[in-house]
Order: structure tokens, then sequence, then C-alpha cells
């Protein structure tokens, strides 16, 4: 692939571009607006690792010796929901407004305006929920913050739920009504704005993912939305979905929920699978294996993950004939996931490995992410699941997808565009010390954490039995380390937006190949004004 | 699957993986590293199962990350400086697709045999109804045998005493939660060896019995769960689910569980605790249950103040404790240290009826607590924390209370 059109346009950068405050809030520009996101991503999965912070401390010796049995369920609650809403997903919508445009030749997004108010609902969102946080903590006497887990279930979320449970009802709404309007210009963008001789099939799989995404995220959002309307009408307009007791049924719940939950894991996880499909052939100077398997694989996985959403409710009492259905299915998903995981070692084997940092975190993606699909294939085993469900076991096989598989990605694509973003290398010394740092903590962190779970203990516990103490000792010390590594990120982020660094050339990785590279870092404001010509 | 080959492999990698660490036989053992076999049939074909499964995944994990560190090492730029070209390979394809799937059949068949076992119900000596509370648990003796009317049931809350958890270091700032104020900063005391896991009340089961247990819950979602036993079951508020455990003689002994679905505040408080006694011991035990239960509650009068304030201090600590605040401080449950509602004449009545009774957020006490007990903890509420009413109230009045 290669472009006649150079960006003849820079000249136009100075007085197109507003600059201050204007600039960010009125942004109509996709580089700006994924900037926003991917600073607001970076913001919220600091706010959510101090969460994550307390809930550890708590855990570090049995007993309660900082906050209360609630206020440390509205942590754990608050935390996953900030993790997963307002750290892994604006950190993939943010990556696609970067790059989609960029890799498929458009001068935008379809949508550019769309595209602003997407992403500026989303700070008041958060701002909602972060302030029945703040209202909790420092009031004595106010209302706690949701406390019923990133689930809330019914009916400890209706009936029982505090009075925030509307805030956060509106929250959901909010981060909803965004995810669907940036689903919405990903496929628009896609489909009517790739340059002239750039097929679907040629398209590079970030894009790919994040396109099957999009529609991952259209069909389910509403149904989210939908769950949490009914929990709102349950609450005050008199009307029973959840209630046993006016004829509904709380399980009713669990299948709306996990209705959207399960394909919501793909969605945190199919763009990062584009972007290690990105960086993988880049350092191993070598295509990328099974491109069109990939893409298969990609769709049946996504196909496939509208059919197994009950294995998280395999202890409510389903009957027997459906619990072997989705325990089938469960187990059929794992077989496209497998065919990824070998496309990407085939794709490094016989290249030309190199392992610059967007590649260290591609390959620790790559073996982790694995760790978690293999535990995840563990809880498909539906007689076994009923000792593992509601353990640690689980929170260490979500934690190795979500953190050690989607997060990770997320640093690897930092890494590997930084320099297009910013203009400048990402210092490497930073960089080594936040990926070691990172790596060994996360593996001491969420490692053990399956042994608590086989041992026993279950998840969203504020306090233990003693049998458990040795291993929660050394996971709150991994945590402690992991949430400090952290910083070194932001560091390097602070480094590179200030311009501190290294001059990044267009092509700063000698194997890397896409449109994205035929633009000057940092990326102009406007690129592609002119289709380039794809061969 | 209990004699094909790879059963036989499985089990002896682990011993060998194992061997050299010594595997705890009791719950309450530490740093327990794998999945107890448990005690039940049930229990241990999960265990083999998990067994199994595990070293599949072992197996094919090692496998994978083998042939990335081989390629790591082997095609670096300085070892292979011209990479291959290729980009597919029909048959690799095909191979790592279908391989999988015959694996993942492998899996398949053993699950769905221990799945069908496990929905067996049927058949069962002793049906005992469970009922998940926040945040404690019911039992309830519905048949057993031939014996239709047992009318057998109470509670069972959490034995640990809160001044075994509540050890705050802070108080104020950033979390104002820290319970029970007054300790903080104050040495823990030493915790029991059943830390968060003893109750007052054990459920009693015989063994060699099929025990079937119907699950339901008051309020929110709770689920049953005995490790030992295999597998849980979600306690849901308005319907009942079924779930059964058969401990075989010889293993009679107590075997602790907690709640594992989140339920609010005390999720971590209300464990499950069941001894497992003999057939003859349970006939006894069930006998005098019985006899307990006819002869109705037990209305002699305390014999002073110190009597009842004795008796209510341990009531308040397991009933009351968790929510109005081991002091009397408050928490979701309203304060008593030094309130009018605690200390003023005029509110006596009101006191015993929202005991008896409920009110909003506070439950119903009449079915949890004998009148001795109510009597005991009203009288207990109006005398410490600092109050001094000196109100003695007594069973009968209690009794007489509609
Ligand atoms: C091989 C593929 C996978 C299989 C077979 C699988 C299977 C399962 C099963 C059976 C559970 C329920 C466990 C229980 O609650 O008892 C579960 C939980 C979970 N999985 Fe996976 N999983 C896979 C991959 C993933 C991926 C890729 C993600 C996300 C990136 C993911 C995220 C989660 C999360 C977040 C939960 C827990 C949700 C909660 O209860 O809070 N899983 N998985
Ligand atoms: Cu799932």
């Amino acid at each position: 692939m290669s472009t006649a059109a150079a960006t003849h346009d820079d000249h136009h950068d100075h007085h197109h571009a507003p600059t201050g405050l204007k600039r960010w809030l009125f942004s109509t520009n996709h580089k700006d607006i994924g900037t926003l996101y991917l600073w607001f991503s970076f913001a919220m999965f600091l706010v959510g690792g101090f969460m994550a912070m307390v809930i550890r401390a708590e855990l570090l010796e049995p007993g309660m010796q900082f906050v209360d049995p609630e206020f440390f369920n509205q942590m754990t609650t608050v935390h996953g929901l900030v993790m997963v809403f307002g750290a892994v997903m604006p950190a993939t919508v943010g990556l696609a407004n970067w790059m989609i445009p960029l890799m498929i030749g458009a001068p935008d997004m379809a949508l550019p305006r769309m595209n602003n108010w997407s992403f500026w609902i989303l700070p008041f969102a958060f701002g909602i929920l972060i302030f029945a946080v703040l209202m909790s903590a420092f009031g004595a006497g106010n209302p706690s913050a949701p406390n019923f887990g990133w689930t809330f279930y019914a009916p400890l979320s209706t009936k029982y739920g505090p009075a925030s449970t509307d805030l956060f009802i509106l929250s959901v709404h909010m981060m909803g009504i965004s995810s669907i309007m940036g689903a919405i210009n990903v496929v628009v963008t896609v489909f009517n704005m790739r340059a002239p001789g750039m097929t679907l099939m040629k398209m590079p799989l970030f894009v790919w993912t994040w396109l099957i995404t999009a529609f991952l995220l259209i069909a389910v959002i509403p149904v989210l939305a939908g769950a949490v309307t009914m929990m709102l009408t349950d609450r005050h307009f008199g009307t029973s979905f959840f209630d046993a007791a006016g004829g509904g049924d709380p399980v009713l719940f669990q299948h709306v929920f996990w209705f959207f939950g399960h394909p919501e894991v793909y969605i945190m996880i199919l763009p990062s699978f584009g972007i290690v499909s990105a960086i993988i052939p880049a350092f191993a100077r070598k295509p990328l294996f099974g491109y069109a398997s990939m893409v298969y694989a990609t769709a049946s996985i996504a196909l496939l993950s509208f059919v197994v959403w009950a294995h998280h409710m395999f202890t409510v009492g389903m009957p027997l004939a459906g619990t072997l259905f989705f325990m089938y299915m469960t187990m059929l998903i794992s077989v496209p996931t497998g065919v990824k995981v070998f496309n990407w070692v085939a794709t490094m084997w016989r290249g030309s490995l190199t392992f610059e940092l967007p590649m260290k975190w591609a390959i620790a993606f790559v073996i982790l992410f694995t760790c978690g699909g293999l535990s995840g294939l563990m809880l498909a085993i539906t007689p076994v699941d009923f000792q593992y469900h509601d353990t640690y076991f689980v929170v260490a096989h979500f934690h190795y997808v979500l953190v050690t598989g989607a997060i990770f990605s997320i640093f690897a694509a930092a890494y590997y565009w930084l320099p297009k973003w910013s203009g400048v290398m990402p210092s490497k010394l930073l960089g080594e010390l936040h990926f070691w740092n990172s790596l060994i903590s996360a593996n001491l962190l969420f490692f053990p954490m399956h042994f608590v779970g086989l041992a026993g203990m279950p998840r969203r516990y504020a306090d233990y039995a003693l049998q458990f103490a040795d291993y929660n000792f050394w996971i709150s010390i991994g945590g402690f380390w992991f949430g400090l590594s952290q910083v070194i990120f932001l560091i390097v982020a602070i480094r590179c937006a200030m311009k501190k660094g290294e001059p990044a050339p267009a092509k700063p990785w000698e194997g890397a190949e896409g449109l994205e590279w035929e633009v000057p870092s940092p990326a102009p404001f406007h690129t592609f004004d002119t289709p380039p010509v794809i061969k | 699957m209990q004699s094909t080959l790879f059963h036989r492999a499985a089990v002896g990698l682990t011993s060998l993986m194992i061997s050299g660490m010594t595997f705890a036989s009791d719950w309450t053992e530490r740093s327990n590293l794998d999945l107890r076999p448990g005690v039940t049939a049930v229990s241990q074909e999960i265990q083999d199962l998990h067994t199994t499964v595990l070293w599949i995944v072992t197996v094919i994990g090692l496998l994978v990350f083998g042939l990335i560190v081989f390629s790591m090492i082997r095609h670096r730029r300085a070892k292979n400086p011209n990479p291959a070209t290729f980009h597919e390979h029909v048959l690799l394809e095909v191979l790592w697709t279908v391989i999988p799937f015959v694996i993942l059949i492998a899996m398949a068949v053993p699950a769905t045999r221990v799945l069908v076992k496990l929905d067996d119900t049927a058949e069962s000596e002793l049906t005992v109804k469970v009922t998940g509370y926040r945040w404690k648990w019911s039992y309830e003796y519905l048949t057993y045998e031939d014996d239709n009317d047992i009318g057998v049931s109470f509670f069972s809350n959490l034995a640990t005493p809160p001044e075994q958890y509540n050890n705050p270091v802070l108080a104020g700032g950033l979390f104002p939660y820290g319970t029970a104020k007054d300790r903080v900063g104050q040495e823990a005391p030493e915790k029991d060896h059943n830390y968060q896991l003893e109750v007052d009340n054990k459920l009693v089961i015989p063994s060699g019995q099929k025990v079937r247990f119907l699950v339901t819950s008051d309020d929110v979602i709770h689920s049953f769960w005995v490790p030992d036993f295999g597998g849980k079951k979600d306690a849901i508020p308005g319907f009942v689910n079924e779930t059964w455990a058969l401990v075989p003689e010889g293993k009679e002994g107590t075997y602790y569980g907690q709640c594992a679905e989140l339920c609010g505040k005390n999720h971590a408080f209300m464990p499950i605790a069941v001894e497992v006694v003999t057939q003859a011991e349970f006939r006894d035990w069930i006998a005098e249950e019985k006899e307990k239960a006819a002869s109705g509650p037990d209305l002699t009068p305390f014999s002073g103040l110190d009597q009842a304030m004795e008796e209510g201090e341990q009531v308040y600590a397991s009933a009351c404790a968790l929510c109005h605040g081991a002091n009397g401080e408050g928490g979701i449950g309203l304060p008593f240290a030094g309130t009018d509602f605690a200390t003023k004449s005029e509110y006596l009545n009101e006191h015993i009826d929202v005991l008896v009774n409920g009110r909003a957020a506070m439950p119903a006490f009449k079915a949890q607590l004998t009148p001795r007990q109510i009597a005991a903890v009203v009288t207990y509420e109006r005398n410490a924390f600092g109050n001094d009413t000196g109100d003695l109230i007594q069973p009968a009045d209690v009794n007489d209370h509609e």
C-alpha cells in the first residue's frame, strides 16, 4: 500500500485549527477528539485505579481496617464501572477516532459533530457517578454511592438500591448514548469514507475488529438501556419486572444484563485483537498470518457472543437443557479465540523479530490473554463452575483478559502510535520501566487470585477467613506496585504531549505497514483531504 | 472417565505437582492452593473434572508459550535477519481448528455426565428449607424419612465477635466510615481459628442420607455454598431452587461455607456451618428440637436486670450490632446511645413493637428471636451504651405484644 497524496495542506493548519479551550470544546476533528478520548480514559484509569488501591488496602490483612463494608462495596462497584465504561471503552474509541480515518485514507470521521457530542457526554456521565462517590465519602450520613456491583443485580439495585441508584441510571444512559453514537460513526465511516481501492478485505485488521465491535455496540447497548430503564420504573413507577412479589422475576434481570454483558466483554477485547494484529507483523517484519481467517474468527466470536450469556448464571437454577446449551456454546467460543492466538504465533514464526516497546506489550498480551482464555475455558465447564463461580477465580480470569489483555494492548497501541500522535518518540527508559514493572506486578497481583479462588474465597468480600490471608497480602502488594507503575506512563504521556523527546520520523518502525505511516509525524491537523491511491 | 488413561495420567501428574506440599484436609487450614476434593461423591467428581481440565489447559498453554518463546529466541533479527514471507497454510489452519474442537468434545462428555447427576434431587430422606436473609441464614426442617411435620426452624448468625473484625486505623478524613470509632487505633484481639466462619446455630444433617435443600431468599439474592459439598445454588426471593448433598458415613464433622452472591453491606459476614452427625445422633437431635418447639416459648421472667442485660448483650452482638453499631452508635440502623427512642419511657412500647413487627428497613424479629431474647435485647438497648433507664422488660411483655 502506498499513497500519492502526501499532505500538501500543512499550511492550512494555522488558520483552520482553533486554539485554547475552544479548540477542545467545539472540536470536530477526529484527531483532537481521539486525543480527548485517550486522555479522558487515562484519567478514568487512574480514578478507577485509586479505588482499587482502597480495595486492596482493606484486603491487605483480615479485619476491617480502613473502610466500612458498605463503602467497600461502593468501591468495588464504582471501580468496575469506571474501568469498564470509563477506561477501556473510551480508550478504544479514542484509538478508533485517531486511527480509522488514517488507516482507510479518510479525511475525518463521517459524522464529526456527533463525534464531538459523543465525547463530551462522557465527562458528565462520569461526573455524576463520581459525584455520588464523593458525596458518600465526605459526608457522614449521606446516601451510599452505588454499592451493588458493576453487574447491579436486582433486587439489590432496585428495591434495596440506595438513593444514588437513580444517578447511576442516568449516568449509564449517558454512557450508552455516547457509545452508540461512537459506534454509528465508525460504521458509517468505514462503509462510506474508504479511499478508492481500499476494499473491505484490504482494510487493516484494526478497522475490521472495530467495525464488528461497532455492530456489537449497536446491538447490545439498547439492551443495557432497557435494563436500567426497567430498574427505574421498578423503583419509581410501580412496575415489577424484577420483583417476584408483583409477578416479575429477579433472574430476568440477569438474563437482560448478560445479554448485554457478554457481548460487552468482546466489545472490550476485539479492538485489542486488531491492535496486536497490527503490531506483531510490524516487528516480525512478516505479513499477518491468516488475514482472512482473522476476519472470520472475529465475526464468529461476535456472533457466538450472543448465545453464551447464561454462562454467567449457571447457579441461578436453569433447567438442565438450558445449562447444557450454554455450556456447549461457551466451549465453542474458545475455538475462534484459539485460532487468533495461533495466527499471532504463526506470524512471529520465522519472522525477523525485534522487541521495541510496542512489541513487548503485544507479546505480553498474547501470552497473558491466553492465560485468561484458558481459565475461561475452565469456567465454561459448568459442574466445575458451580465451584468457581463468584470466587476470586473468576476475578483472576477477567483481570487476565481485561488488564493484561485489553489494557496491555492499549498500552501497546499507545507506544506504537504515540510517535504519530505527538511527533516525538516516547522515552525508551521510562517505557521499559513501565513495561517491566507492570508485567511483573500484574502477575503478582492477579495470578494468586486463582489460588485464593480455588481455595474458596468468594469475590466482593470486604473481609475474609484466615486461610486466605497469605495470598491476599501478596495480591495487595502486587496491586500497589501495579498502581504505582502506571504513574510512569503518565510521565511518558505528558513528556510526549510537551514534545519532549527525540523527534519521530513519519515511519518510526521499520517494518510497519499502513497508510498512517505515509503522513508526517505528528500527523497534521488535516490529512487525506485528497484521497490516497491504494495500489 | 474414572478409568481412562488420560484421567489416570492427570491424577498422577497432579500428585507429582503437589508432592512435597502438604494438602490441607480442613477447610480452615491456611493457604490452600487448589480446589478442594470435598466430602461428597459429587464434589469429588467435580474435583476430578477440574484436575483433568486444568491439565488440558496447562498443556495447551505450555505448548503455545513454548512456541512463542522459541520463536522469540530463534527468530529474533540477530539470528534470522531475513524474514520468511508465508502468510497462510490451509492444512495448519484446518488442524488448529479441528484439534481444539475434538479436545472440547472430550471435555464436554464427562462434564455433561456430572451435570446430569447433579440435577437429580429425587429420593432424598431429609428436606431442609434454606432461606437467605440480610445477613444470616435460616434453616427450616420440612421432612425427615416419614415425618412430614417437623416444625423445627432456626436462624444462624455469624458468631465471630465484632471486636475481632472492627479494627479501624483511621476515623474521619476520606473514609469517615470507620465502624466502632472508639476502637480506632486499638490493638485487634487475636482472631479465632474459625474467624468469619463460625455461627451460633449450625445446620445439622445426618451422614449417609441424601439431604435436599430448598434454597430461597427473603430479600435480595444470596448464594448457598458449602465448598465441600460441591457447588453453590443461588437463593432468589420469590423462587425456590433445589440442590442436594449426601455426606458418606464416616465423614461426620463440621463443614463451613459462605454466602457467594453479593447481597449488600454484610455479604462477607453471613457464613454457613453444617454439622454432619450420624443418623442415630441426628434422630436424637431432631427429637429434642421438636420437643423444644412444641413446648412453646420460654416465658420464665428474668431474675433481675443483670440477667436480662447479660442475655441481651449476646443477642445484640449477633442480631443488632451489624446495623446499629457495636456500641449503639448507629449505622444502617438508628443509633441508641443517648437517643430519645432508647431512653424516654413513652417510646418503650414502640421500641418493643419495632423489634417484633419490623419497620421500613428494620426486619421483623418475631420469627427470628424468642420473646425472651427480644425482651433481653430491648432491656439491653435501654440500659447499655450509657443509657440507664432501668427498664426491665420481661418475656411475657413481649409475648403479649401484638
Ligand atoms: C475463551 C474465551 C472465554 C471463555 C470460554 C470465557 C468464559 C467465562 C465464563 C464461563 C465466565 C463466568 C464465570 C462465572 O461467573 O462463574 C466468565 C466471566 C467473565 N469473563 Fe470470560 N470467557 C472468555 C473470554 C473472555 C474475554 C475475552 C473477556 C473480556 C475481555 C472476558 C471477560 C469476562 C468477565 C468480565 C467476566 C466476569 C463478569 C462478572 O461476573 O463480573 N472473558 N468468562
Ligand atoms: Cu461471558
